[in-house]
């Protein structure tokens, strides 16, 4: 076996940088006091956002976590203000009898989080991981991690178990929906299949997410006569949906490389409120793609489009409510 | 209802396919190949693949012929040879073959065939250790469906890119990638004797069979719907039941579970494990 290092596949990254004419190149850089830094912090109204579509190694974590470490430098060279990993990007994907070897719990004295704890005093991170809780449970997950801390952990909801997925199997289903506060604003994560389903968004939108930050290791399938895959073309049209009706930043990091006979697309995409791409990675290739994200576009979108404003939340609750009353078999009554 | 459009991006397959050699050679130490060319369609897309991918100086076509392969199979993998620029050898397996046939005066054509596949992935096999490569798949999907080949013989493989293409797919990526065309418009045959061709031997052809493979496979459709987009429910059947009896040309063979863990069953990781 040859084992590869990060730094060769460092080397063999592209840098992409999505353009938007409305942007400046870079975000201002604050220059005065710790206490004026908050006060920026809390109004500032750019973020430089890094998708980092990397290969991994199949339950190799300490090679990935090298790799982490190096882009995560690559992104803080360029001023990035946030590093988005795909989903168990720190794992692998398809870990089947891996997964008790590999989990982590994100904590300071974890030997795999202590360095990245540490190095996001730099920048933001989203990282992606099997994490065993105290009833040794192991959960798809994301972390995000600000400022030598954890903000959130999410456990991905929804386990695909059919067709080419057997996550069931191997994996406990998480069990919340949480937005989070970050110096960007409220933000939500969510894993791959949660975004096939529309009520992981729907529900991150109501706790306020401004910003979804989606992850994902999402296998290629569907090769027909057309540029990408039809796997690829799923994806790109629900984020966009999701951009739409939801009048949010929608940022998408989905790995590449492959594990046996599967093939990840990579892909990566930002879409502003608008539901217009903002950055997009290429396909199937490793790479670093920055976007600028310009927060004031929440501002001049919801003032034309109040989609937030308008949504009828307790309608929702009570139809909701009635179709599980009636548990008359037609219904999802279900987890 | 769905058509039956088998036409597929060359592009993106092209791109996906040699990635996936490169990967899985890579990963596991290796940056050379070895491909049994025949001299039809298949092994030269194989052949044309792997050579993007690694680089034509990686790469190595056998050739192995019996005495009674036709003098067409030989030159058409040449034909190959060339165009690719990889290197090459031929190793004809006759003194290998004969003396195993000969001890059976009456042995049937499928068992000489058999035999003659076998030997070829023998031979596949010690050159894969000689060259320091591993041996590429040249099985596409009509036929790994139909269990349209010799068990252990020409299935035989360390990884095979070109096995989730049907035979319609295969001809139009094989146009795309500069594949001879006499290859590409000559009648399938696994030349095991003299005027065999698939078609022949299988009833029915390529082009119908793929076509109801993209109903069937891809898109899930039931023989009543089959049936509705066209196809001749006994065709349908026929072909249904050849893919359910080839299952065992498709799996490792089980094993029998008496242990709390086994192999195949709850002894789970991808052949790529860490790497």
């Amino acid at each position: 076996m040859v084992e590869r290092d990060g730094l060769e596949h460092r080397c063999s990254l592209r840098a992409t940088v999505g353009s938007n004419p409305t942007l400046s190149a870079t975000p201002p850089q604050p220059t005065l006091g710790g206490v004026f830094l908050i006060i920026y912090l809390f109004i500032r109204q750019n973020m430089k956002l890094a998708l980092a579509q990397i290969n991994t190694k199949l339950g190799d974590v300490d090679a990935n976590l090298e790799k982490h470490l190096n882009l995560i430098g690559d992104a803080v060279a360029r001023g990035s203000d946030l590093i988005l990993f795909p989903e168990l990007s720190l794992t692998g994907y398809t870990l089947q009898d891996l997964t008790p070897s590999v989990s982590h719990h994100p904590t300071a004295k974890d030997r795999i989080f202590a360095p990245l704890l540490e190095a996001s005093h730099d920048i933001d991170m989203v990282v992606g991981f099997v994490d065993e809780d105290t009833r040794h449970r192991f959960f798809i997950s994301d972390a995000y991690l600000s400022q030598g801390k954890v903000l959130h952990i999410h456990h991905k909801v929804y386990l695909p178990t059919y067709g080419l997925f057997d996550e069931g199997r191997f994996f406990a289903w998480g069990d919340s929906i949480r937005a989070f506060d970050t110096r960007f604003g409220r933000v939500g994560m969510l894993i791959c299949e949660d975004f096939w389903h529309i009520s992981p968004p729907y529900l991150l939108w109501l706790d306020g997410a401004d910003i979804l930050l989606l992850t994902s290791a999402s296998p290629g399938r569907g090769l027909k006569d057309d540029d990408r895959l039809e796997s690829a073309r799923w994806v790109e049209h629900t984020n966009r949906a999701y951009a739409n009706l939801f009048t949010n930043f929608v940022a998408h990091s989905n790995r590449v490389g492959y594990e046996d006979g599967l093939n990840f697309w990579g892909g990566s995409t930002v879409y502003d409120p608008n539901g217009n791409l903002v950055a997009k990675g290429p396909y199937h290739e490793e790479a670093l793609t920055f976007a600028e994200l310009d927060l004031n576009q929440l501002h001049r979108t919801r003032a034309r489009l109040p989609l937030l404003r308008d949504e009828r939340t307790a309608l929702v609750q009570r139809e909701l409510g009635r179709i599980l009353a009636q548990n008359d078999g037609a219904a999802h009554t279900g987890r | 209802m769905t058509k039956s459009n088998l036409h597929i991006n060359t592009d993106l397959a092209i791109k996906i396919l040699t990635g996936f050699i490169r990967s899985e050679l890579n990963r596991v130490g290796f940056t050379r190949a070895i491909i049994g060319l025949s001299g039809g369609i298949d092994s030269a897309l194989s052949l044309a693949l792997t050579t993007e991918a690694i680089g034509k100086e990686n790469v190595l076509a056998v050739r192995m012929p019996y005495k009674a392969s036709s003098q067409d199979s030989l030159d058409h993998a040449q034909l190959c040879i060339d165009k690719f620029g990889v290197q090459s050898r031929t190793v004809p397996i006759t003194e290998m073959a004969d003396p195993l046939i000969a001890l059976e005066p009456k042995m049937s054509k499928t068992r000489q065939g058999n035999i003659m596949a076998r030997c070829r992935m023998i031979v596949l096999y010690d050159q894969s250790e000689a060259f320091g490569g591993l041996v590429i798949g040249t099985s596409n999907k009509t036929e790994i469906l139909l269990g349209y080949s010799t068990l252990f013989g020409d299935s035989a493989s360390a990884l095979n890119p070109i096995g989730d293409l049907y035979k319609t797919q295969v001809r139009q990526l094989s146009r795309a990638m500069g594949v001879p065309t006499e290859i590409i418009d000559k009648a399938p045959s696994a030349d095991l004797w003299s005027n065999q061709t698939d078609e022949d031997e299988l009833g029915f052809s390529y082009a119908e069979v793929d076509k109801l493979f993209y109903l069937l496979i891809d898109h899930r459709y039931r023989v009543e719907e089959l049936v509705d987009a066209g196809f001749e429910e006994s065709f349908v059947r026929k072909v249904i039941k050849r893919v359910r009896q080839n299952q065992f040309k498709r799996m490792m063979p089980p094993i029998a579970k008496v242990s709390n863990r086994t192999i195949g069953y709850d002894f789970l990781y991808l052949r790529d494990w860490g790497t």
